[in-house]
């Protein structure tokens, strides 16, 4: 599983370098993607279910998130986007994302589904 | 807190850059235009972002980059009434966004009007000036989210200062004149706007809105080609996007080719999961907890904003000083704005600029002098045409939509 994901990774970059080099016009290339996630347990996970839809720096600027907030996020993509996220790795994913963009449950306690 | 004017603090990155460079690890990892990049730190919690030039654009606030949301630096709001088009912010949803520009280009580009009309229509670009009256409005398009950052307790979503909003003169055609064209059916309940940005994975919902057919037909939502007299940007959507004067930005769909009318309710995800608010007076609920029952979200709020002095400008006690900003609304238009220079117990009325229309920012401005050295808290508030305002503590919802609290920025007279 862990090989399939490393399989993934280089041939998803390939495809960014050929999504952006189709512009025609050199003035219209966007700028490519710069932010890497901090490394940790589970990062493989992440990024071999996150970054396919969308750039790192949609989980790296969020604000510190609790557990529930992450599941809820992961869960949503799942859900709601059809990201191809195996059930089975969600709780991982959730937990590298705590460990490492999460924060405590607060008293203000955010109740988010 | 600041009323969205970050703190100016520019980090370069170049000493970092270079160091890294040394290590050998410089370009592979941050890509070749890093070299020029620029931070600018937002007055929140990870509120550090890059400010990166893209096709178009000026450098702006990046908050992602696939797909990308660019957010407006909010000193540009001091420049004048119109946003420019090189540093109006920029939001996309789908993961193929922006479509490629060889679908935009003008042999290529087709817009279709579908559904429950009499007569399907397909029209090029040149097909929508010719066959169409051209009309004109300057509008404000707020994103939904802007100003998410600032919200306490935080929510997930795009973590956006105040800078996702911008004012343009849009230029295009009537859609109730293009509706009208195709023939609107009888039984006909909404239109649904859909453009060319997609989603990678078949599963994700397509980006599609709809309104409301009595609002399609108002004559004043437009499908626009121009903005500020140029063609549309890129990035905003080249080279048709609709403008709904008074509605959050999500309604604005950019890059808009297929528009269906149909019977059904509006059941699109879009419109029926996303992009909803509590379903009650004030959009809100109390911090932390959900709402029983959500609505779609739909026109602006009130806001205001000072847009200089910046927050920080040292001032002279007893040196006279002007005080201007910004208003808006969801069309009702801008009659009052209000100021206080000590935290909002006292205020005094602002003096109205020109009317740039109900739907365009409302430019204020007062002469004021701080009488005596210390600490200022100043605000803003604004009232539009039938009473609403500004509410002095902020109010909340899960998404993070329509922050629209009175706005303090901190100064100090010496």
């Amino acid at each position: 599983m862990l090989h399939s994901q490393k399989q993934f990774l280089p041939g998803f970059f390939i495809l960014l370098v050929a999504l952006s080099g189709s512009a025609a016009d050199s003035r219209l290339a966007l700028p490519s993607e710069t932010t890497r996630l901090k490394p940790g347990a589970g990062l493989e996970v992440v990024n071999a279910n996150c970054l396919l839809c969308h750039s790192a720096d949609y989980i790296s600027t969020q604000p510190p998130l609790t557990a529930a907030q992450w599941r809820a996020s992961v869960v949503k993509m799942q859900a709601k986007y059809g990201a191809p996220i195996s059930t089975n790795h969600i709780e991982s994913m959730v937990s590298y994302l705590v460990a490492n963009y999460g924060s405590a449950p607060t008293n203000s306690g955010m109740k988010m589904k | 807190m600041f009323n969205g004017l970050p703190p100016l603090r520019e980090n370069s990155r170049r000493d970092f850059l270079r160091a890294a460079g040394l290590l050998g690890i410089g370009s592979f990892l941050l890509g070749v235009e890093a070299a020029e990049e620029r931070t600018i730190t937002l007055p929140f919690e990870n509120g550090i972002r890059p400010l990166v030039p893209y096709p178009q654009k000026r450098p702006l606030i990046r908050h992602t980059t696939r797909p990308p949301q660019l957010e407006t630096p909010f000193a540009v709001f001091n420049e004048g009434i119109l946003t420019p088009n090189d540093a109006f912010f920029v939001r996309y949803h789908l993961t193929l966004s922006p479509p490629p520009m060889e679908l935009l280009e003008p042999e290529k580009f087709r817009v279709v009007v579908q559904g429950k009309v009499r007569q399907p229509l397909s029209l090029a670009l040149g097909d929508l000036k010719s066959q169409f009256e051209a009309a004109e409005i300057v509008a404000v398009n707020q994103c939904s989210g802007n100003g998410r950052g600032f919200f306490k307790p935080r929510v997930p979503g795009g973590q956006l200062g105040n800078g996702a909003m911008g004012n343009a003169r849009w230029r295009g055609v009537r859609l109730k004149d293009v509706l009208s064209k195709a023939g609107v059916r009888e039984g006909a309940r909404h239109v649904l706007f859909n453009g060319l940005d997609k989603p990678l994975v078949a599963k994700t919902p397509d980006f599609i809105k709809a309104l409301a057919v009595d609002h399609a037909l108002d004559g004043e939502v437009l499908l626009a080609y121009e903005m500020n007299g140029q063609p549309l940007p890129w990035l905003n959507g080249y080279p048709l996007r609709l403008v709904v004067p008074g509605f959050y930005g999500t309604y604005w769909v950019k890059h808009v080719h297929e528009i269906t009318v149909t019977d059904i309710g509006d059941e699109n995800y879009w419109m029926n999961t996303a992009y909803r608010i509590p379903d009650n007076a004030c959009g809100c609920v109390e911090p932390g907890s959900l709402p029983a029952k959500t609505t779609p979200i739909t026109r602006l709020n009130v806001r205001s904003f000072i847009t200089s002095p910046e927050t920080g400008t040292p001032l002279r006690a007893g040196a006279e000083t002007t005080v201007r900003g910004i208003a808006f609304d969801g069309g009702h238009g801008i009659t009052e704005v209000l100021f206080s220079d000590d935290g909002g117990r006292a205020w005094r009325r602002a003096e109205l600029g020109t009317d740039g229309g109900k739907y365009s920012f409302r430019e204020w401005k007062l002469r004021w002098t701080p009488p005596r050295a210390g600490a200022y808290e100043l605000k803003t508030k604004a009232t539009n045409r039938i009473g609403q305002s500004q509410p002095l503590e902020p109010l909340w919802n899960p998404a993070g939509y329509m922050r629209n609290v009175v706005e303090s920025l901190q100064l100090t007279a010496i």
